[in-house]
């Protein structure tokens, strides 16, 4: 194995994939939650149907790091067999969908569902608009199948971020409480750390700090439609990419891997 | 005269042509373009197919749908999934969508494949889709997600029957 950072097989090339293949999963398995529990049939089918993609997404993504990591490591293993502190997506994703102050088994919060949506697809229709350029061509052909999928997403979650940021005076309340209570958790997408730098450096990825002008633009334009305002910045940084994740992670990811952990290399 | 490999590929699509998509039975996998490209070396044959979405849960039966055609056909295939090029609605043959307006799903439009695509709220609803049932283009979109990945759900305001609408991409 080299230990140039860049190359296949370097420490920082799969930490960066497990980023991205984490933060799809994690968000993927968080909006299945809401298989049945919809506030309206097209909105269930609407929250399964990008579930769906990002968990397509998420195998694509973590088959492609088990094989840069070289291990033997296959999707299954990397989704089912790793615990809270093996997990690198970004604790925006995890956070659970009756909002923070919530436990896991409380009902969701569809404004929080929306914008948490509208945040993070616009996050990905930046990233992988970015990576559809990376000199790891298979990251590259899997950026460029999900930025199509990202842009329904956001045209989905900003039309509805519109209609209760615009709607009734409940609908608006909670739609800026669910945007004060998620934005903190943005930052944390846009931190660039050594790992991004060195993947940055041998083109394989991007440094996470550069887009977010492109993503901030985006937000802004829903939000101001949605007359809805934008939070301030505060200093607070959530470290779900280093591997260190809010209470919430452990619980979603027991009920993801019951199956397979009593099942081991249970197919079907 | 075309060699025997050629011969073999041609009589190959010939049987692809009549492998349907799981989810829409109405059109076959070569309708759809999703299969990529028929390679044939000798006595054996390569299939390349490429996904329409990432997590679309057909794509397993699709593959193994086209090996047991081609199994049956006397053909001794492998079968190969490429992402790039990503598939685009714009790969669909026109005999696709024509079969797709019959079967009562309004086909994607001809479009550019990778034009950006604008946040569009519900008030500044995109471009009209023509109901493939009465065939007037006072539509209107009802939901972004339909009954599969690949489809948003639509009701025509003339006949007032809803459909689903292929999304291009």
């Amino acid at each position: 194995m080299s230990s140039n950072p860049g190359s296949h097989g370097s420490r920082e090339h799969v930490e960066y994939l497990l980023r991205l293949g984490d933060s799809a999963l994690v968000l993927g398995q968080r909006l299945a939650e809401w298989c049945g529990h919809g506030p309206a049939l097209e909105e269930d089918i609407a929250m399964t149907n990008v579930a769906l993609d990002l968990v397509g997404q998420a195998r694509l993504l973590l088959t492609h790091a088990g094989k840069v990591e070289g291990s033997g490591r296959d999707e299954d293993q990397l989704a089912f067999l790793r615990d809270v502190p093996e997990f690198r997506n970004a604790t925006l994703a995890e956070l659970p969908s009756g909002g923070v102050a919530s436990t896991h088994e409380a009902s969701g919060d569809y404004a929080i569902a929306i914008v948490r949506n509208l945040l993070f697809s616009a996050y990905h229709c930046e990233l992988w608009r970015a990576l559809s350029a990376s000199a790891d061509g298979e990251l590259a052909a899997i950026a460029a199948k999900s930025l199509k999928e990202a842009r329904y997403h956001l045209r989905h979650a900003a039309d509805w971020t519109v209609r209760l940021g615009d709607g009734t005076d409940e609908s608006h309340a909670r739609a800026q409480a669910a945007l004060d209570t998620l934005w903190p958790y943005t930052h944390e997408l846009f931190e660039t750390d050594a790992i991004e730098k060195a993947v940055a450096r041998h083109g394989i990825g991007v440094e996470s700090g550069t887009i977010r002008g492109g993503w901030l633009d985006t937000v802004a334009a829903v939000v101001a439609e949605a007359t809805l305002r934008l939070p301030a910045d505060t200093a607070f940084r959530s470290t779900g990419k280093l591997g260190l994740h809010s209470e919430h992670l452990g619980y979603l990811l027991t009920e993801m891997q019951s199956l397979h952990r009593q099942h081991p290399g249970a197919s079907w | 005269m075309s060699s025997p490999t050629s011969a073999a590929a041609e009589r190959a699509w010939e049987v692809l042509a009549g492998v349907a998509d799981p989810e829409i039975p109405a059109v076959s996998v070569v309708d759809l373009g999703i299969v990529r490209e028929v390679r044939a070396d000798g006595s054996a044959l390569e299939v390349t197919v490429t996904p329409t979405y990432t997590g679309c849960p057909a794509t397993q039966v699709i593959e193994a749908s086209i090996r047991r055609a081609l199994a049956d056909a006397g053909f001794n295939a492998t079968v190969r999934t490429s992402l790039a090029p990503a598939w685009t609605t714009d790969w669909m043959t026109e005999a696709g969508r024509e079969k797709l307006a019959r079967f009562g799903i309004a086909p994607p439009g001809t479009r550019a494949a990778d034009a950006p695509v604008p946040i569009r709220f519900v008030r500044t609803a995109p471009a009209a889709v023509a109901c493939p049932h009465c065939g007037a283009t006072d539509t209107e979109r009802l939901a972004e997600f339909g009954s599969t990945a690949c489809k948003a759900l639509y009701r025509c305001r003339a006949c007032r029957e809803p459909f689903d609408h292929f999304k291009p991409i």
